[in-house]
Parts: C-alpha cells; sequence; structure tokens
C-alpha cells in the first residue's frame, strides 16, 4: 500500500463532501412542512457543491504523481476501547475519486431530475431529504479509511433504500417491498459485520491500512472465511444469488430513487467492497473462485428475468441484476478484472441511470403505467426521451462507440483468460442482453400503439430531459474518453493492481464475435416484438418465462427455506411459551400459594406456640450435639 | 460428690423454666420462668468458672445478671402498656399477628 | 462419686443437696401457683437458694449481687408490677391451647434428659481445679472480678452502661401516658363539689357537744338529736356507735356551768 498523504488544499474540504448533503438531509428531515417550497433546491444545492467539490478534487489528483493520489484525512477518534481504535477518518484515492464522482454528479442531475418527477407530491421535502441522506451515507461509505467507517456508510444507505423504497408507504406493497429489501440486506450486513469482527480478531484493526498491510501474514483459511463473509455482505447490498430477491420489488420505489440507488450507486457497493478488498480476494483463492461463480449465476438470472417481465422498471432491474454480476464477475477474475469492474460499474451507473430516467419519463407520460404491454409507438411522441433512451440501450448492449462496448467486452475478454467457459457463458449472456433490450426499446417506442383509453402520452418538461440528454452524452462518449483520453487501467492501477491480457487469439476477434453476439440477439428481439404484434394480455409462454415471470422462483425457496420454517418455530415457539414456560412458572406458583396457605396455619398467633417450636429446635441441637459427642 | 451435680441441677430448673413459660399464660409469671431459665445458667457458668479454675464464668453470669435487669425492665414496662390498652396481662390476648 | 470430689467436703455436700431441694421446690411452685404473688414469693426462694450455692461454688460476689439485684430489685419490680396489674388476677387452669401442655412437658423433659445425660457423659471424668489460687491472686472474688471486668472485659462493661441506659429510656418511653387535658384546678374542684348537692362543706366531727369525743360518739344536733354523718361507717357499720339518747336540760348545764345541782 503507498502511504496516504496528508489532506491539504481542495482534499482539506473532504468532510465536506459528506456534511454538506447530511446538513441538507437535517435541515429537511427536521424543518418540516415549511421547507416543502425551497426545500428540494437546498437539496440540489447541497448534493451539487459536493459534485463540484468532487470535480475539483479530481483535477486537483491529476497534477499529482501517481504516488501521490491517496489522500487521508482523519478527523477525530471515533472509537477507542482498549487496544482497539477507530478513526473518523477519510480515504481519497483513485478509486473513491471515481465513486464520488458518479455519485455526486449523477446523484445532482437524478436530483434536478426528481424537482419535475415528484413536482406533485405534497411529502416532497421528505422525499428530498432521504436523497440527500442517501448520498451522504454513500460519499461517507466510499471515503472511509476503515471498515468499521464504511459500515455506518453500508448501513446508512440500507436505511435510505428502506426508507425511499416504501416511500408511498400509503401502498401496502410499497410498504413490504421496503421491508423485504430491509431484511435481506440485513443477510448480508450480518456478513459484513462478522468479516469486520474477524478481521478485528486476526489482524487488530479493521483500518484498510493496516488489514491490506499485514493481510499476508494471516492463514488461507482464515482469509477465505473473512472473504465469502466480504462476498455475503456484497451480495446482498448487490442483489446478487442468493440474495437477490429484494431488487425486483424495490421498484415499487419512485423512479429516481431507482436510478440513483437501484441501478446506479447503492448496489454498486458491494462491486466496490470487493474491488476495495481486493488484497483479500487476491490471496484467497477458493472466495475469488465463489465470487465469480455468484456473478456469474446472477449475469444468467438477472438477464432471463429481465427478458421475460412486461413490467419496464422490472425488466430493467433484472438487467440492473445482470450488470453487476457482469461487475462481481470481473472482480473474482483477480488483478485483471478489477480495473473492468470499475470501468464497467462507472459506464452502467451512466447508461443505466439514464435509462432509469428515461422509463420515468416514459411512465410520467404514460398515466404511472409501467406495463410495456400498454406502450408502444411512443418514439415521435416523445422524441428526446426516446432518443436518449436508445443512446442509453445501446450503450447498454455494448455497441461501438457507445460506452458499454469498451467495458463490457474488456470483462468478456478478461474472463477468457481466466477460462473458455467463463468466457463464453459470459459472451452468450452479453448476446441475451441485446434481446431484452431490444425488446423493451420495440415494446416501448415501436410498434403499434397499445396504449389505454384515458392516456394522451407528452413529453416530459425540460427539467427531466436535461438530466437525460446529459447521461446520454455521458453514454456516448464516456467509455471512448476514458480509454482513449483518459485512461482508466492506469488511473486504478496503484490500487486494484493489473495484469495485461496475454492470449494467442487478438482481442478483436472477442470483441467481433461479441458484436456477432449482441446484434442477433438484437435482431430475434426486433423481430418479435417490433415487427409482429404484440398481445395486450401476456401469453402463457414457456416454463422459462413463466418461471422469470416469477422472479425465477426466488420469493418461493426464501418462503419455502426461511419464511415458512421461521412462521412454525415462532408457532412452536409461542405454545411452547403457553404451555411450557408459562405451565411451569404458574404450576410452581400454585404449589408454592398452596404449600403457604397450608404452612400458614401454624402462625398461630400465640407466642407459646412459637416458644414450644423454639425448645423443640433447641432439643434437637442438643440432640445433634450430644450424638455427635457420643459417636 | 462432684461438681457435676451444678450442672446437672441447673439443667433441670432450667427444663421447669422452660416449661414455666410454655404453660403458663400470665404475662408476669412467663417473665419469671425466663428468669429462673437465665438463674439456671448462670448456676451453670459458676460451677463450670469453678471447675476450671478461672473467673471468666463468673464475669459472664455478672454481665447476664445486668443483661437480665435490663430486660425485665422494659419487659415488665411493656406489660404494662399493654395492659392499659387491653386490661389482661394474657399472653394470648394480642394474637392478632396470625394467618 | 465423693471419691472423685477434691475439694467438695460433706458440709458443702449438705448445703448443696439442702439448697438443691429447695431451690427445685420453689422452681416447681413457681410454675405451678396459679396466683402471680405466690409464683413471686416461690421463684425469690429459688433465687436465695441460688445465691447460697453460689457463695458455696467459691462466687461470694455473685452470691451477693443475686441477693441484692434479684431477690431485691428485679423481685420488687415484680412485685410492682403485679400490684398495678391486680392481685388477684389468677390464671385459669384450663389450656387453650390444643396438645401444648403435653408437647410442653415432653419436651422440656427430652431437654432435661438431654442436657443431664450429655453433661454427665462429658463432665463425670473431669477433675475440679477450684478457685482458691484464681481468687489469690488478686487478693479475693470481688478484685479477681473487677480485674478482669475493667481490663479484659472493658469493652463489653462499657457497653451494658449503655444498654441500661437504654432500657432505662425504654422503660420510661413505653411507661409514660401522655396527658389529654389538663389538672383540674381549685376553681373547678370547687364547682364540681357545689354541682351534685352534696355536702360542700366537712363533714361534722364526732363528739361535738357530748360528753365524750371519741370517734364513736355522733355530734349533737342543735335539736338534740345526732348527726350520721359524724361517725365513720365502719364503726357504724359495725354497730359500734355509742348509744347517745336525748339529754337532760340540767345536764346540760351541768356541763356548760361546771357545776351540778
Amino acid at each position: 500500500m503507498t502511504e496516504l498523504m496528508p489532506a491539504e488544499g481542495v482534499f482539506s474540504l473532504m468532510w465536506l463532501l459528506i456534511a454538506l448533503p447530511l446538513a441538507g438531509a437535517a435541515v429537511l428531515l427536521f424543518g418540516g412542512r415549511r421547507t416543502n417550497t425551497w426545500g428540494p433546491y437546498l437539496a440540489i444545492l447541497t448534493v451539487g457543491s459536493s459534485a463540484v467539490i468532487g470535480i475539483l478534487m479530481l483535477l486537483g489528483m491529476m497534477q499529482n504523481s501517481p504516488e501521490q493520489r491517496s489522500i487521508g484525512q482523519t478527523l477525530f477518534t471515533w472509537v477507542f476501547v482498549g487496544d482497539f481504535s477507530a478513526d473518523m477518518a477519510f480515504q481519497l484515492d483513485q478509486l473513491s475519486i471515481v465513486f464520488v464522482l458518479l455519485i455526486t454528479v449523477v446523484g445532482t442531475l437524478i436530483h434536478i431530475y426528481s424537482l419535475g418527477y415528484m413536482a406533485h407530491d405534497h411529502d416532497k421535502r421528505k422525499f428530498f431529504g432521504y436523497l440527500n441522506l442517501f448520498v451522504a451515507a454513500m460519499l461517507l461509505l466510499v471515503l472511509a479509511n476503515n471498515y468499521l467507517l464504511l459500515y455506518v456508510g453500508w448501513e446508512g444507505v440500507g436505511l435510505a433504500s428502506y426508507l425511499l423504497i416504501s416511500f408511498w408507504q400509503i401502498k401496502p406493497s410499497a410498504a413490504a417491498a421496503g421491508k423485504k429489501a430491509f431484511i435481506i440486506n440485513r443477510v448480508g450486513d450480518v456478513g459484513l459485520s462478522l468479516a469486520i469482527m474477524l478481521m478485528f480478531v486476526t489482524f487488530g484493526s479493521v483500518g484498510f491500512q493496516d488489514v491490506f498491510g499485514v493481510a499476508g501474514q494471516a492463514s488461507e483459511g482464515t482469509l477465505t472465511a473473512i472473504g465469502l463473509l466480504l462476498l455475503l455482505a456484497a451480495c446482498g447490498k448487490s442483489a446478487q444469488f442468493p440474495l437477490q430477491a429484494w431488487l425486483l420489488d424495490a421498484m415499487e420505489g419512485p423512479t429516481p430513487v431507482s436510478a440513483l440507488i437501484h441501478a446506479a450507486t447503492m448496489v454498486t457497493a458491494g462491486v466496490y467492497l470487493i474491488v476495495r478488498s481486493n488484497v483479500i480476494f487476491t490471496a484467497a483463492e477458493w472466495a475469488a473462485i465463489a465470487v465469480i461463480v455468484v456473478g456469474m449465476i446472477t449475469i444468467w438470472m438477472g438477464a432471463i428475468i429481465g427478458s421475460a417481465k412486461d413490467d419496464i422498471k422490472k425488466s430493467l432491474a433484472g438487467s440492473t441484476m445482470s450488470q453487476i454480476g457482469y461487475m462481481i464477475m470481473a472482480a473474482g477474475l483477480g488483478p485483471i478484472g478489477y480495473v473492468f469492474a470499475i470501468f464497467h460499474l462507472l459506464m452502467h451507473g451512466v447508461f443505466k441511470a439514464g435509462l432509469f430516467l428515461g422509463a420515468g419519463s416514459v411512465m410520467h407520460g404514460m398515466n404511472d403505467n409501467v406495463n410495456m404491454r400498454r406502450y408502444g409507438a411512443l418514439r415521435p411522441l416523445m422524441l428526446i426521451t426516446s432518443t436518449t433512451f436508445i443512446i442509453c440501450y445501446l450503450a447498454i448492449i455494448g455497441i461501438p462507440p457507445f460506452d458499454g462496448f469498451f467495458s463490457k467486452d474488456d470483462i468478456i475478454h478478461a474472463s477468457f483468460e481466466r477460462s473458455p467457459i467463463i468466457g463464453v457463458l459470459a459472451m452468450l449472456a452479453a448476446g441475451l442482453t441485446g434481446f431484452y433490450m431490444t425488446r423493451m426499446v420495440a415494446m416501448t417506442f415501436f410498434g403499434k400503439a397499445r396504449w389505454e383509453d384515458d392516456v394522451h402520452p407528452h413529453e416530459s418538461p425540460k427539467v427531466m430531459t436535461i438530466p437525460l440528454i446529459i447521461l446520454a452524452i455521458g453514454a456516448t462518449f464516456g467509455g471512448l474518453s476514458l480509454v482513449y483520453w483518459g485512461n482508466i487501467e492506469t488511473w486504478l492501477e496503484p490500487v486494484t493492481g493489473i495484469e495485461t491480457i496475454e492470449l494467442a487469439v487478438p482481442a478483436w476477434v472477442f470483441e467481433l464475435t461479441t458484436l456477432v453476439l449482441v446484434i442477433i440477439g438484437a435482431v430475434i428481439g426486433w423481430m418479435t416484438y417490433a415487427r409482429r404484434e404484440v398481445p395486450v394480455e401476456a401469453p402463457r409462454g414457456s416454463w422459462l418465462t413463466r418461471a422469470a415471470r416469477k422472479d425465477l422462483y426466488g420469493d418461493a425457496v426464501n418462503d419455502v427455506l426461511v419464511v415458512q420454517p421461521t412462521f412454525y418455530a415462532s408457532r412452536w415457539l409461542v405454545w411452547f411459551d403457553n404451555k411450557g414456560v408459562d405451565g411451569f412458572v404458574n404450576g410452581s406458583a400454585a404449589f408454592i400459594g398452596g404449600l403457604s396457605g397450608r404452612m400458614r396455619r401454624y402462625q398461630t398467633g400465640f407466642v407459646r406456640s412459637y416458644a414450644l417450636s423454639m425448645v423443640g429446635g433447641a432439643v434437637l441441637v442438643v440432640l445433634a450435639l450430644v450424638l455427635v459427642r457420643a459417636s | 460428690m462432684n461438681p457435676s451435680n451444678y450442672v446437672i441441677l441447673s439443667a433441670v430448673l432450667f427444663s421447669i423454666g422452660a416449661v414455666g413459660v410454655l404453660v403458663r399464660r400470665n404475662a408476669i409469671v412467663v417473665f419469671m420462668s425466663v428468669e429462673l431459665m437465665l438463674n439456671a445458667a448462670n448456676l451453670a457458668f459458676v460451677a463450670f468458672a469453678r471447675m476450671n479454675g478461672n473467673l471468666d464464668g463468673q464475669v459472664v453470669a455478672f454481665f447476664v445478671m445486668v443483661v437480665a435487669a435490663a430486660e425485665v425492665v422494659v419487659g415488665l414496662a411493656i406489660i404494662v402498656t399493654i395492659f392499659r390498652t387491653r386490661r389482661s396481662a394474657s399472653i394470648d390476648e394480642p394474637n392478632l399477628l396470625k394467618f | 462419686m465423693t471419691d472423685v470430689a477434691t475439694d467438695v467436703n460433706t458440709g458443702e455436700l449438705v448445703v448443696f443437696w439442702v439448697c438443691a431441694i429447695f431451690a427445685v421446690v420453689g422452681a416447681l411452685g413457681m410454675v405451678l401457683s396459679r396466683k402471680a404473688v405466690h409464683s413471686a414469693l416461690w421463684i425469690a426462694l429459688t433465687m436465695i437458694n441460688l445465691a447460697i450455692l453460689y457463695i458455696a461454688n467459691s462466687a461470694p460476689f455473685l452470691g451477693m449481687v443475686q441477693i441484692i439485684v434479684y431477690t431485691g430489685a428485679v423481685m420488687m419490680l415484680f412485685l410492682f408490677v403485679i400490684m398495678v396489674v391486680g392481685v388477684d388476677a389468677s390464671d385459669s387452669l384450663i389450656e387453650t391451647i390444643k396438645g401444648q401442655r403435653v408437647a410442653s412437658i415432653l419436651l422440656s423433659l427430652g431437654l432435661a434428659i438431654l442436657l443431664i445425660w450429655g453433661v454427665g457423659n462429658g463432665l463425670v471424668e473431669s477433675q475440679s481445679v477450684g478457685l482458691e489460687a484464681a481468687n489469690e491472686i488478686d487478693g479475693g472474688n470481688v478484685q479477681g472480678i473487677a480485674n478482669l471486668i475493667f481490663t479484659k472485659y472493658l469493652l463489653a462493661f462499657e457497653l451494658t452502661s449503655a444498654l441500661l441506659i437504654t432500657a432505662a429510656m425504654g422503660a420510661m418511653v413505653l411507661a409514660h401516658r401522655d396527658r389529654w387535658q389538663d389538672n383540674p384546678h381549685q376553681r373547678e374542684l370547687s364547682i364540681a363539689r357545689f354541682k351534685d348537692g352534696g355536702h360542700p362543706g366537712n363533714l361534722p366531727n364526732p363528739g361535738v357537744y357530748a360528753r365524750h369525743n371519741a370517734v364513736d360518739t355522733p355530734a349533737l344536733l342543735p335539736d338534740g338529736g345526732t348527726s350520721d354523718l359524724s361517725v365513720p361507717r365502719a364503726v357504724q357499720a359495725r354497730g359500734d356507735e355509742r348509744p347517745l339518747d336525748r339529754v337532760d336540760i340540767a345536764q346540760v348545764h351541768e356541763i356548760t356551768e361546771g357545776k351540778s345541782e
């Protein structure tokens, strides 16, 4: 690890990155109803300021030499117990700054977008307050310099996610979805807390510098355990198999929330965790393999679900699962993949936010209907929305020169280095991505209009379309500029390390094959959903379609494995409590009561009776003494 | 004659005192029985002092007398107080503290 | 038994048996008397005999204290209280608590047997050292006890003083009775005297205007009759009133003018 540089100049404002949105959240959440009018602007201002500070910091960092780009700032000693201490301290390095920019810039755009999207909600201030809280927690997560502080941010984003998913809590489904997300996330959080405890026991510290510095000395078994626990945490937060079930329900939240939290930033926290802990995963071979397996399963699960859902947001959520699966898998590949995982994460954050916001814009014009079978032929009516959506669509399926082409092809390329099987599976999934995204675009913007009667589609206001345009521009040029101009590989290299891919086959062969597969998938999708009539009622479909509509039985599995046993266990415990515990307690109380009722008869009130028992006792004592003496 | 005769006499007197405490109902007589038991104990102390050849037993007997005197004073005052309110010196009368 | 004893001579043997019998008789008498006064007298007998036994046991100081404190002070206190509570109050002999009497006697008998058995077992072989040597060290029994009290047992001795003070305070507090109203003064007393129409003034003295002034001689009234009020009722009840008939006028003259006709 490189030594941390002291925070000077613009970097001394590091704490402000977090403090500004946090202050905004405090004002909005404690300020009451009167903040409804100006509160949203304050929220945008705080996040925008953080974004400006982040950009200034990036510029400052670029002036430094690569060895001096890791900057630490310690505010105060936060926890100090015996040998253990944890500081309220931040670490800004090449990895963190990528996240900071993603969070603050995309966050600002989504804040602005929400101004239009939530214009008529009478609890605007709460919404913006929660969003600010989320941004603050997420920044804390990526800026923390120890695992304990990271855990605070980790829980903070979980809280914000819960609050925002069930923001419209008058809908029972939204309230249930919030709880579901929270509870499933708890499973992952247990993994993270256990990992932190194990680190403390093993290394005596939870700071990044300390842990990574001495990680090599620990046994491989311990490192594997820590790695698997971290993977569990990542699965919970990033909706990876087997903790994927909450993400689809999380779409009950407002669309900007889906874009910011459940597509661009929070769900990628798992990827951040694994990449940040790269030292541990590099040393623990089997943990890394588990990461690849989990990632691969989720790529396919997400893609299959995304292909079958008619709900535009849930389809996008399946796509998000699948894309994060790519990142997780890339992170499992080792130093060869870390850079591409982060690269894809960044690109995905941009284009998936664009897709979600575009979907929100469509819903805005369609009376909040999410059923794609009720869309169709919207392109002429929503020119800006459809154009930006299609740009982001091209980015996600990986058509050059859009973002996804660079980041996803790199991942596929790197996975062949690891094993041809992984490579082929990842490549085929890319083809499936082409199919389901084409299906979505075709059903929404092309084909025939299948609108409900009282729907009058219209373009969204500028406050919503401008963020879309900015994101579309990012999706168009972001990948290109980062590869040929910004050179993200060398930028991240000090943090993650890098290995060059050395394969006998040249890189363009993989790129071309992937492209061909994607185009095949897209053409199939186009032929099925744009050229043919799309029925308003969903056909029964194959067994795979039916399974995918039910989230590949994720809920059913959870129900059988966890929910029902818990129900039965609690019923049995209630029965046991009533009959067993209460029976014993009440029985012993009744026994003592009855005994006392009999024994109190000996409390006659006559002093002489008591004296008689005293004499009896004295006789016994003397008898005992005499017998002891005699024996 | 063995000095243990004194101790045996003490035991006899002590038992008679115990019977008096248990059988009599007049509080004053009960008190006298208690005094008899204390005196029996004193006799044993005195006899033991003689047998062991040191005066500690007599000193203890002396303290017993002091304590007995104090006890009698307070006890009789209590009897008088109870008699004043209940017009009776029977120790079976105040038996309200029961089940 | 006598062969074991070294310092118990025949005289003491006699004293022991006499006093022991008296003491036991006194104890039994106390338990068996129906009247509290008799019990008090019986126990006084026991205590005096015990005092004698103390003296016989080389404890002259305790013997004297026994007589002074117990027989003198404590028993007098008992008698005072008996006086307050009522001399004639005697216990009924009917036992009210079921089985109390039988159980008491059996248990006490058992206690006595156990004690005697235990003591007999423990002491039958023992030798009596005697107190002569111990008494000689300080020049006497009283001096020896004083020496112990003021050295080894000083703390206990001081504590007994606190105990006695506390007992005295307790007795005073318990026996004290709150006065609900003021004592009647002369005014209230006079009003009360005239209110019920009784005889407000002094009763007439016996023997006024009579030839005798003994208490059995009723006073003469101006009309020559006699006043019943002048003779104590006890005398009247016994019928010892001096009969006094009407008096001759000449006899009156003789009395007043000191001459006989």
